[in-house]
């Protein structure tokens, strides 16, 4: 088949926000192009938060991702305090990083049984996998139930979260709340986690690599989510407000989303860059997830990122558990009236130090950046929101441009599907790995 | 009995209100039982053409949304605004009130141009609608009642009565009399959430949209002896509520 033209039009996802397209096109067996398009409507969040009084801007940007929301209030919620020389609590940190890990748990779970599952077993949706294996969708619904129980105590709203603002919380929650969130989670641990692990160890995963840059947060004593420095497995580490050395950006007229890649060439970001990266920091029962899964450490396979997030959503479980634990041992103070809260709407705001602020997290996708630039009366005069999907674009491109060349000779539908699954893989956000493809073979 | 076909839709919008369907827990399997979900690109690969019912959630923002949504239309019998971005235009219109060229300009520099974008707008700019399920995210507990209502042939019942009653019932302290108080747009907006961002000590940002003739000047008073300006007033209505005196 090589010496033939093929040109393959996936009509699918890449969201940043939304849908996309992958086009690739061999001319005579040579590779000439390949794209991966966003055509999502833009939706100018960084205009709209120009001239808006500071704390705003978290309720604003959540709404960036209902994925994603809580990483996006917290990565707004950090430049905030970045610029007003705020460090929060003890108490304040350990809730937004159990917030974090029930958003990671639910989005992983989301993509891995009912976007990446109904894939193994053949079915287009999670739909008839209802019927013909509930199981595994009970099992989905019941993960997912768990982590939006968690945020809707914490934060009074799993997408979307209310009470999570600048410098603490607006609500309080009890001892008794945290002991029974404890318990339920401890209960799919044990219950859940084996069956799970039998049907995601028989996925088959396609043989492919590719060395890229891992870059993730790091941070010592724990695998980082909520808090660290950006690492890159090939150029070395950067503090938050440095972000700007590893990351650039620029507009590419294919993609209504910004593409994101650092100054040398493409990276990866997202659940595989943080396992490679920080492996020795995951929980036991997560790193024996791993090995059962046959995932080692660094692993270049992209296919593998699905399992990277089974190993993740048990690492977040053991994690919540850990701090629920370090929460109940201390006590937990009501610590609104010694701290007062900055919520969106507080009429009296205390004033900006600095004039620019950044906040790095990683949301279930990967890096997210928020970079905030403030006027003297604690107005937001310019604002850049670097989100995962963006950042892996180029990345998959780069897969694409090595995967295509071998695979040359398979019927049609074996490349389309490889090329399809690989997007899916790096879970461009729900959204995008969903919806049907249209395939077009220029012959 | 036939079970009527569904789909959903997503225009401009985070696609939160489409997720909180796919949260509805135990729920959800009583949802796939009762209708036959041709279209939900959150859940499915496969892209029936032959819905009754056709949620929609997003604004329109881009030409090319008009003509998409006009088809829906032409297709479904029924046709939901799903959340707050359908219902009101939801966050996305913040930007309408800010000068269009430098909002594509801070966003994508001088490639701006090469992407279509409109103003934000409700979905009922553009088509009618029949029933709306409001707030950002959508209620769970709301959604399902509603779904029933209409799958029974009957418009869903959405409270007249403003957020602060709900927030009296739960016996919550008034954000406006707290030490450090927190301006809160309650005594106009509709109810139907049971007052959930007051109940955990945050402001209602008006997200199910103004009740019927709401009192705006008192509210605004009460906002100024708090200290905001005018023009802080405005940014509040603009989070979700910009498009209220285009709509009323
Ligand atoms: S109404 Fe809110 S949650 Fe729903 S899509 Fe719009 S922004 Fe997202
Ligand atoms: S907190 Fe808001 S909703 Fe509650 S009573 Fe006060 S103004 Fe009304
Ligand atoms: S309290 Fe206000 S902002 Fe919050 S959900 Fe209800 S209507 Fe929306």
């Amino acid at each position: 088949m090589s010496g033939k033209d093929i040109r393959v039009d996936v009509h699918h996802i890449a969201r940043v926000e939304g849908h996309g397209n992958i086009v690739v096109d061999v001319k005579r067996g040579e590779l000439k192009e390949v794209k991966l398009e966003i055509v999502e409507s833009p939706r100018f969040f960084e205009a709209m938060l120009v001239g808006r009084r500071y704390p705003e801007a978290v309720h604003i940007t959540s709404r960036i991702c209902g994925i994603c929301s809580v990483s996006h209030a917290n990565a707004s919620i950090k430049a905030i305090e970045d610029a007003l020389g705020i460090k929060p609590t003890w108490q304040t940190e350990v809730l937004r990083k159990i917030l974090m890990a029930a958003e990671i748990m639910d989005s992983h779970a989301l993509h891995c049984f009912f976007l990446a599952a109904p894939d193994f077993v053949g079915a287009p949706s999670v739909i008839p996998l209802a019927s013909t294996s509930p199981e595994v969708v009970k099992t989905a619904i019941r993960w997912k139930k768990l982590a939006h129980d968690i945020c809707d105590t914490i934060v009074g709203r799993h997408t979307q979260p209310i009470s999570m603002v600048v410098d603490g919380f607006t609500n309080r929650v009890t001892e008794d709340q945290m002991r029974e969130l404890r318990s339920k989670i401890k209960e799919v641990l044990e219950n859940d986690v084996p069956k799970t692990l039998e049907f995601f160890s028989k996925l088959k995963i396609p043989a492919f690599e590719r060395k890229t840059d891992n870059v993730c947060l790091t941070q010592p004593g724990e695998y980082a989510f909520y808090d660290g420095a950006i690492k890159s497995s090939k150029t070395g580490e950067y503090k938050h407000r440095d972000y700007k050395l590893k990351i650039a950006e620029q507009v590419v007229s294919h993609s209504t989303a910004k593409q994101a890649f650092g100054p040398v060439k493409p990276y990866m970001v997202g659940a595989l860059s943080r396992f490679n990266n920080n492996f020795d920091q995951l929980m036991p029962k997560a790193k024996e997830v791993a090995e059962k899964l046959g995932l080692e450490a660094p692993s270049h396979n992209p296919y593998q990122i699905t399992n990277a997030q089974i190993v993740e959503t048990v690492h977040c479980m053991e994690f919540m558990m850990k701090l629920f634990d370090e929460l109940l041992s201390r006590g937990i103070k009501d610590e609104r009236e010694e701290r007062p809260p900055i919520a969106g709407w507080t009429t009296k705001l205390p004033p900006i130090n600095k004039s620019w602020g950044v906040g790095v997290v990683e949301a279930p996708r990967g890096l997210l950046v928020h970079e905030y630039k403030f006027n003297n009366d604690g107005m937001i005069e310019s604002a850049n929101c670097i989100i995962p999907t963006a950042q892996n674009l180029a990345n998959i491109e780069a897969d694409m441009r090595k995967l295509v060349p071998g695979i040359l000779d398979r019927p049609k539908e074996e490349i389309t599907l490889l090329l399809e699954m690989l997007v899916r893989a790096y879970d461009p956000c729900i959204s995008c790995s969903t919806h049907m493809l249209k395939v077009d073979f220029i012959e | 009995m036939k079970k009527p076909k569904v789909g959903f839709f997503e225009f401009t919008c985070c696609e939160g209100c489409q997720l909180t369907v796919l949260s509805l827990g135990d729920k959800l399997l009583d949802l796939f039982e009762s209708v036959d979900i041709v279209n939900f690109r959150e859940a499915s690969s496969y892209k029936g053409q032959d819905y009754e019912i056709a949620f929609i959630e997003g604004s329109i923002s881009t030409s090319k949304d008009i003509e998409r949504i006009k088809e829906i239309r032409a297709r479904a019998k029924i046709c939901v605004a799903l959340g707050a971005c359908a219902h009101l235009g939801g966050v996305n219109a913040i930007r309408n009130f800010q000068r269009q060229s430098d909002v594509r300009w801070r966003t994508y520099g001088d490639k701006a141009w090469l992407f279509d974008s409109i103003l934000a707008q409700p979905i009922d700019a553009v088509i009618k609608v029949d029933h709306v399920i409001p707030e950002c995210p959508i209620d769970k507990k709301e959604f399902l009642r509603a779904t029933a209502s209409i799958l029974l042939g009957k418009k869903p019942f959405i409270p007249d009565y403003p957020v602060c009653v709900d927030c009296k019932m739960k016996a919550n302290v008034c954000l406006f009399h707290k030490p450090n108080p927190i301006a809160c747009m309650g005594p106009v907006t509709r109810a139907g959430c049971g007052a959930v961002c007051p109940s955990v000590g945050n402001a209602c940002e008006g997200c199910r949209g103004l009740i019927p003739d709401p009192n705006l000047s008192a509210w605004e008073e009460v906002l100024k002896e708090h200290g905001l300006s005018i023009e802080d007033i405005l940014k509040f209505y603009h989070m979700y509520n910009g498009l209220m005196g285009v709509r009323r």
